[in-house]
C-alpha cells in the first residue's frame, strides 16, 4: 500500500509525458522501404536539431503495394501526417478525393522551378498540393574494369553503343547488357523511356501526343522500339526470365559490361560492386544531335487534411525545402536529386555525372506520366508489357506502336490549349 | 411432460457458428452486396444494380481481360487434374504395398513441400530454373537433353505450365495422402478373398481398389477444383501482380487482385473487385453444384 502513491504520480506524469509528445507527432507515408535507415538516422536527427519539440517517425510501405494501401488508409482515417506524392495523377486524384492539403500559402514553395512544381499541381497549374523532392535521371552504367580491358570509350552515338555492345559480345566472355524481362517494368521505365527522348525529342515528342498531333505509330516513337529490338542479341542467356535482382547482381559480380538503369541504383552499386563503374546518357543519333534526357520528376511530399498536427506537418515540409535538406537529401539518398533551387554539390562521381548532364541536355519526364495514364487500359502496364515483348521479339516495333495507340484512342480526347 | 429447450446444442454450436458468421458468411455477402455499388470520383459509393457485370463482361477492355484469366485457370486446373492427381493415385497405390522398405520417409518427403510457403517454393524454383544461376541447365546437360533447355518461366508458351507443375510438385502430397488413408480403410479380407480367387495385383487395384476409392477421388478433385480458382500467391510470388509476360499466367486471383487493391498507377476500385470476386464466387459455386448434382449422386457406395 506503501508504493501505491509514488506509483500513481509516475503514471499520471507518463500520461502527460505521452500526451505532450502526442500532440507533436507526425508520421510519413513513403514507398522508400530502401531509405527507412537513412530517415531514421540522418534526416530526421537532422530536422529535431531545429525542432527538437515534433517526434517524427517514417512509416514505408513496398512500392507496388503504395499506392492502393496510401488510398484505403486515406479512406478509413489513419493514413499519416505526410504523404509521399507519386507524381502526377496518382496525387491529383488524391486530391481531388480531398486527401491531399492546398499548399498555396507554403513559404518554402518558393525555392523550387516551375517545371518541378508542375508534377504536383492541379492541370490549370493553380493549385499545388505536394512540396517536390526529388528526381531520378536515367542512363547507363558500364563497368570500367571492362571498358578498359577491350579498350573501350563510352559510347555518345547509337553506332558507336552498337559497336560498343558487338566488341564485348564478340571479343569477351562478358555479358554485354544486363537486362532481363521477367518484371516486365525494366523495358518501360529504364529501356524505353530512357533512350526514347533522343528518338522523340524530349518535351517536344511528349506534348505532341497529348495535343493530339503525334500518335505513337509515329515514326519517332516506333524507332525507340526498333532500337530496342536490336538488343536482344546482347542481352543475356535467357533473359525472358531474368528479374530485375538478377541483373542487378548480373553486373555487381562483373559480369556484364552496361547496365540499363536510373540514378536510384548508384548506391546500390557503391555497395555492392568492387569495382569501378561510371555512367553514359542514352546515345544520339549522329554526333552533334541535341541530348534529351529523362530527368522524371519522382517525388514529393504533402499533407493530409485529416492530420491533427497540420501546422507541425507545414513546420516540416518548410525543411524540406531548405538548404540543409536539399544537402542532405542529395548527398546522403545518393541518386535522388533534389529539386529546389538551392546550389548543392554533389559528392558521388557517379550521381554528379549524371546530374552534369542536366547543363548540356533538354529535360524531359516519363512519356506517359502526365495525362496519358489516366484511363483504362492504364497505359503504364501496357508499355510495360509492350516493351518487353519487344525485347523478347516477341511482337513488331509496330505491333507494339498500334497496341500502345488503339488503346490510348479508346478513352482519349486531346485537348488543344 | 415438455422437454426442456436443447440449449446445449446452441452452446456447443455457437463458437463456430458466430466465429464462421463474422469471418466468412458476412465478408462474402458483403461482397455480393459491394458488386452492384459504384464509387464516384469523388469517393462516393451509390448503387449500381447490374451495371458493373455488364462492364467486366461487356466492355472489350475488361473481358478481355477476365475471359484470359479465367481460361489461364482452367488450364491451371487442368493440369492439376490430369497431372497431380494420377500421379498422387500412383504414389498412394505404391505406398499402401505391403512391405515397402522406408514406406515413411518417402511419405513424410513428398509431403514436405505441402507445408512449406508457397513464396519459398516459388523462390527456390525461380532460382533453380534460372538461366543465370540455376542448376536445371547442368542437370539436363548431364542428362544429355541440354538443347531442350529455354527460360521456360519467362516464355509466353511456357510460363502458367511451368507454374502450374511448380505447384503441382508442391501440392501432390495432399492428394496422396488423401488417397493412401481412403487405400488404408479397405479391409485386408477383401483383398486376401481376391488373391485367394486368383486375381493379378493389377485386376485387384483396378476393380477392388479404384471403385472403392472412387467417393475420394472425387473429393480430391473438387477440393483441387475450388483451391486452383482461389489460388493467387505462387503467380504472384514468381512473376508479379502483372503476371507477364503479357499476362500469360493472369488467373483469377492476379486478376482480382490488380483490380480490388490496383496496381501502380492503376487505380484499385472495391466495387469493381467486389464483381471479380462475385465471379469466383460464381464459378466455384458452379462447379461444385456441378460435382455434387452429377457426379457425386451416382457414386455408388459401399459399405465396409
Amino acid at each position: 500500500m506503501l508504493s501505491l502513491k509514488p506509483t500513481l504520480s509516475l503514471t499520471a506524469a507518463l500520461m502527460t509525458a505521452s500526451l505532450a509528445v502526442e500532440a507533436q507527432t507526425l508520421t510519413i507515408e513513403s514507398w522508400r522501404v530502401d531509405d527507412k535507415d537513412l530517415w531514421q538516422n540522418i534526416l530526421i536527427p537532422a530536422f529535431n536539431q531545429q525542432h527538437p519539440d515534433i517526434e517524427v517517425r517514417f512509416n514505408p510501405t513496398s512500392p507496388t503495394e503504395y499506392d492502393s494501401s496510401l488510398n484505403a488508409r486515406m479512406q478509413a482515417g489513419t493514413a499519416g501526417d505526410l504523404v509521399t506524392c507519386r507524381p502526377f495523377d496518382v496525387s491529383l486524384n488524391l486530391y481531388r478525393q480531398g486527401h491531399l492539403m492546398a499548399l498555396d500559402d507554403l513559404p518554402g514553395l518558393d525555392h523550387y522551378q516551375d517545371f518541378a512544381k508542375r508534377a504536383w499541381s492541379t492541370d490549370d497549374g493553380a493549385t499545388a498540393f505536394c512540396l517536390p523532392m526529388a528526381s531520378v535521371i536515367h542512363g547507363f552504367f558500364y563497368n570500367k574494369e571492362i571498358f578498359s580491358e577491350l579498350n573501350l570509350d563510352p559510347p555518345e552515338t547509337l553506332d558507336e553503343f552498337h559497336a560498343v555492345l558487338e566488341t564485348v559480345k564478340s571479343e569477351s566472355r562478358y555479358t554485354p547488357l544486363a537486362l532481363g524481362t521477367n518484371d516486365q517494368w525494366e523495358a518501360n521505365q529504364i529501356v524505353f523511356t530512357n533512350i526514347g527522348p533522343n528518338f522523340w525529342q524530349g518535351e517536344a515528342g511528349r506534348l505532341a501526343l497529348i495535343n493530339g498531333e503525334a500518335a505513337f505509330t509515329d515514326a519517332p516513337y516506333v524507332a525507340a522500339w526498333e532500337e530496342m529490338a536490336r538488343w536482344s542479341d546482347y542481352m543475356g542467356r535467357g533473359y525472358p526470365s531474368q528479374t530485375y535482382g538478377d541483373s542487378q547482381n548480373l553486373f555487381a559480380l562483373g559480369r556484364a559490361a552496361i547496365y540499363p538503369t536510373g540514378s536510384w541504383d548508384t548506391s546500390y552499386f557503391n555497395d555492392q560492386a568492387s569495382f569501378e563503374f561510371g555512367a553514359f546518357k542514352p546515345p544520339v543519333a549522329e554526333a552533334g544531335d541535341q541530348c534529351h534526357i529523362s530527368d522524371h520528376t519522382d517525388m514529393g511530399i504533402g499533407i493530409n487534411p485529416a492530420s491533427a498536427n497540420p501546422e507541425a506537418a507545414k513546420t516540416f515540409l518548410n525543411w524540406v525545402a531548405s538548404a540543409d535538406f536539399a544537402d542532405l537529401f542529395t548527398n546522403e539518398v545518393t541518386g535522388f536529386f533534389s529539386l529546389s533551387t538551392h546550389p548543392v554539390e554533389v559528392n558521388d562521381p557517379v550521381a554528379a555525372e549524371m546530374i552534369s548532364w542536366r547543363d548540356e541536355c533538354d529535360s524531359t519526364i516519363r512519356l506517359n506520366a502526365q495525362v496519358m495514364n489516366r484511363g483504362t487500359p492504364n497505359m503504364e502496364q501496357e508499355l510495360w508489357i509492350v516493351s518487353s515483348q519487344v525485347l523478347n521479339g516477341d511482337i513488331t516495333p509496330e505491333e507494339a506502336a498500334q497496341r500502345i495507340q488503339s488503346g490510348f484512342a479508346q478513352w482519349y480526347e486531346p485537348k488543344s490549349e | 411432460m415438455q422437454r426442456a429447450f436443447p440449449w446445449h446444442l446452441i452452446f456447443f454450436l455457437a463458437p463456430a457458428v458466430i466465429i464462421y458468421t463474422v469471418f466468412s458468411a458476412y465478408p462474402l455477402l458483403d461482397t455480393l452486396r459491394l458488386s452492384f455499388f459504384t464509387d464516384s470520383e469523388s469517393g462516393e459509393r451509390s448503387f449500381a444494380g447490374l451495371s458493373n457485370f455488364v462492364t467486366l463482361l461487356g466492355n472489350a477492355v475488361w473481358s478481355e481481360a477476365f475471359w484470359n484469366a479465367m481460361w489461364n485457370n482452367t488450364q491451371f486446373f487442368l493440369i492439376h487434374l490430369l497431372v497431380q492427381n494420377p500421379i498422387g493415385l500412383g504414389l498412394a497405390a505404391l505406398l499402401s504395398l505391403k512391405g515397402l522398405r522406408g514406406a515413411r520417409t518417402y511419405r513424410t518427403l513428398i509431403f514436405l513441400p505441402t507445408l512449406l510457403s508457397v513464396v519459398i517454393i516459388g523462390f527456390i524454383w525461380q532460382l533453380i530454373l534460372s538461366p543465370l544461376w540455376g542448376v536445371s541447365e547442368n542437370f539436363l546437360y548431364a542428362l544429355g537433353l541440354g538443347q531442350y533447355f529455354d527460360a521456360w518461366l519467362g516464355k509466353e508458351s511456357s510460363a502458367l505450365i511451368t507454374l502450374s507443375l511448380i505447384s503441382v510438385w508442391q501440392f501432390i502430397g495432399i492428394p496422396m495422402m488423401l488417397i493412401y488413408a481412403s487405400l488404408l480403410s479397405i479391409p485386408d479380407e477383401l483383398l486376401e478373398a481376391a488373391k485367394v480367387d486368383g486375381a493379378s495385383p493389377f485386376r485387384i487395384f483396378w476393380r477392388i481398389k479404384v471403385p472403392l476409392i472412387l467417393p475420394t477421388l472425387g473429393l480430391v478433385t473438387i477440393l483441387t477444383f475450388v483451391g486452383n480458382f482461389n489460388t493467387f500467391e505462387l503467380v504472384y510470388a514468381v512473376k508479379g501482380a502483372l503476371a507477364g509476360p503479357d499476362y500469360s499466367t493472369d488467373i483469377m486471383g492476379t486478376f482480382f487482385y490488380r483490380t480490388f487493391f490496383g496496381y501502380q498507377s492503376q487505380l484499385g476500385s472495391a466495387t469493381m473487385g467486389a464483381t471479380v470476386a462475385t465471379m469466383m464466387f460464381l464459378v466455384i459455386l458452379t462447379g461444385v453444384m456441378a460435382y455434387f448434382y452429377l457426379v457425386q449422386r451416382r457414386l455408388t457406395r459401399y459399405q465396409l
